[in-house]
């Protein structure tokens, strides 16, 4: 299959968010610098690159998740639909309703099955409770893991191993119906079965959302996503279109830490 | 010599080294198991003979008639109620904040400092301060003034084990409520809290034993009543001082009730630690 077929190398796209002159400190730590970037919507975009390059602390600012610890402050812009996220005046809160995310490990609330997913949709609606049985079977049909859990909705969601637990987590994410999701290394702590699993639902998610993960696993990042980002040391080395990344970088970097030199 | 004999020689020493300090662990376990247990066959020899249905049913008799200790049973359960219902509230508010809210400003650093003392604090000068503010101005002892004093005692050790138990709790699980943009209010009380309420009760029940076997705090607040009372604003008898007073009297039926009391604490005490105990291991969540 030849991808770029698919996705020709200069597609006009939406592009639903918008990074300018991004740059993160931890206290007095520079991680990012001079970040520009732009997201296109309803695509997978991959941030690869070695640990402490900076890619998580990039996806952690798409939802303002940084804002919960003192000392960690970005400066820049990040557009999400024309908006300034990063604006004093963003409400953190409705940010993070509308743009989802799932961690590296498995974080079920300690509640049921079908609480972790009513959680999150509770906040922003008031469903009915069969409106909210059709939904938290949606989210869990759109994750995969209905046929598993439909008969024991009210176990506890820690409960379930691990691979289940962090199909759980996406299926809450999405629950909510948010415009984007954020993927920090969902699938580095499963075995291979489950990582296909949650690949394969990556893929069918982008129909509906915006989708960027953070991977270790270069072979994952090939195989999900669209756009890929190589980033280093806190600066994004190159970013362009999944195959031409991979195939023919444009930098010797990234030529580099693809083919195993580096990295 | 060579390296292997050299090693084998290392080797043995070590293995030697172990077995001593092994034995001397043992050793010091035994001593202090051997107390222990000479303290409870002494208290339950005593305390078994006094036992009988007549303990639960009739009030502390005057010296040489007999009786029970209804009216002392019930008020040490009524103040140790009370104590905990006041006191639980207040210590998980404020554990809540220190694990919560506590990483910056002065408030938390110092309200902890205060908390660690308080928690170590002898429990004759809870007593004594509540006599010094409430019962002086009332003029009598009370019940009311016991309570104060065991919420007191209640409160620290609440804070504390509220707030251990809350910084157990992963920052990924706050994050991920937070993810799906929950106000923090609603990330305490729905997910974290939730997810440290084992350990939460069981450091309520474990202050519950504490306070249950306390005798300085109520001597200078609740005293004793030698009569039936429920009225928070009067003197109210109690296990503890009860215990106090008679164990220290010459007559002979006073001090078999005396052991009686002391061991119905002892076995209520051991009722809630193993309460706590089974809570605990069944509820830990495995994160």
């Amino acid at each position: 299959m030849n991808a770029a077929v698919l996705q020709p190398v200069h597609e006009t796209l939406t592009q639903k968010i918008q990074v300018t002159n991004l740059n993160f400190y931890y206290g007095a730590f520079h991680a990012l610098k001079d970040i520009n970037l732009q997201i296109p919507e309803r695509r997978v975009t991959a941030f690869i690159g070695p640990s402490g390059c900076g890619k998580s602390t990039l996806l952690r600012t798409f939802n303002r998740m940084y804002a919960l610890y003192p000392n960690q402050e970005a400066r820049g812009e990040i557009l999400i639909d024309g908006d300034d996220i990063l604006s004093p005046r963003q409400d953190l809160n409705r940010l993070r309703a509308k743009v989802g995310m799932v961690f590296q490990k498995p974080t079920p609330f300690p509640m049921s099955i079908h609480d972790n997913i009513a959680f999150g949709v509770r906040l922003y609606e008031s469903l009915s409770v069969r409106e909210m049985e059709e939904r938290v079977e949606w989210a869990l049909r759109k994750a995969a893991l209905w046929e598993e859990v439909k008969d024991k909705l009210r176990q506890s969601g820690t409960s379930l191993s691990g691979g289940q637990q962090q199909r759980l987590c996406i299926a809450r994410g999405i629950a909510v119906k948010p415009e984007v999701l954020l993927l920090d290394e969902p699938a580095s702590a499963l075995d291979p079965i489950s990582t296909g699993r949650i690949e394969e639902l990556v893929h069918e998610l982008k129909n509906d959302y915006t989708i960027v993960i953070v991977t270790h696993n270069m072979q994952q990042a090939a195989r999900v996503s669209d756009y890929t980002a190589y980033m280093y040391l806190g600066e994004m080395v190159e970013f362009g279109v999944t195959d031409e990344v991979f195939i023919k970088p444009k930098k010797k970097e990234t030529e580099d830490y693809i083919t195993g030199r580096f990295g | 010599m060579n390296a292997s004999a050299a090693f084998m020689s290392l080797y043995s020493r070590r293995l030697w080294i172990n077995r001593l300090n092994l034995a001397v662990s043992r050793l010091t376990m035994l001593l202090g198991l051997f107390w222990l247990g000479w303290l409870l066959l002494t208290l339950f020899e005593a305390g078994f003979k006094a036992l009988g249905p007549a303990l639960f049913f009739t009030m502390t008799p005057p010296p040489g008639a007999s009786g029970g200790l209804s009216n002392a049973i019930a008020g040490s359960l009524i103040m140790a109620a009370m104590g905990t219902l006041i006191g639980t509230p207040i210590g998980m508010m404020a554990g809540i904040y220190l694990a919560e809210f506590g990483s910056r400003g002065w408030l938390a650093p110092v309200t902890r400092f205060i908390n660690d003392i308080l928690l170590s604090a002898p429990s004759i000068v809870v007593g004594l301060f509540v006599y010094e503010v409430y019962v002086i101005h009332t003029r009598h002892f009370s019940a009311w003034a016991g309570t104060m004093a065991l919420a007191l005692i209640v409160i620290p050790v609440v804070i504390r084990t509220t707030e251990n138990m809350l910084r157990l709790v992963p920052d990924s699980l706050r994050e991920a409520a937070a993810a799906l943009g929950a106000p923090q209010w609603k990330v305490i009380t729905l997910v974290t809290v939730r997810a440290a309420k084992a350990g939460i009760i069981t450091g309520i029940l474990l202050a519950v034993a504490r306070i249950g076997g306390e005798t300085a705090p109520l001597l200078f607040t609740a005293l004793n009543n030698q009569f039936w009372s429920l009225d928070l604003n009067q003197p109210m008898a109690n296990l503890p001082v009860v215990i106090f007073q008679f164990a220290m009297s010459p007559y002979e039926n006073w001090q078999h009730l005396a052991w009686a009391g002391a061991l119905i604490i002892t076995l209520g005490v051991l009722v809630l630690n193993i309460l706590a105990r089974v809570f605990f291991r069944n509820k830990t969540p495995t994160y």
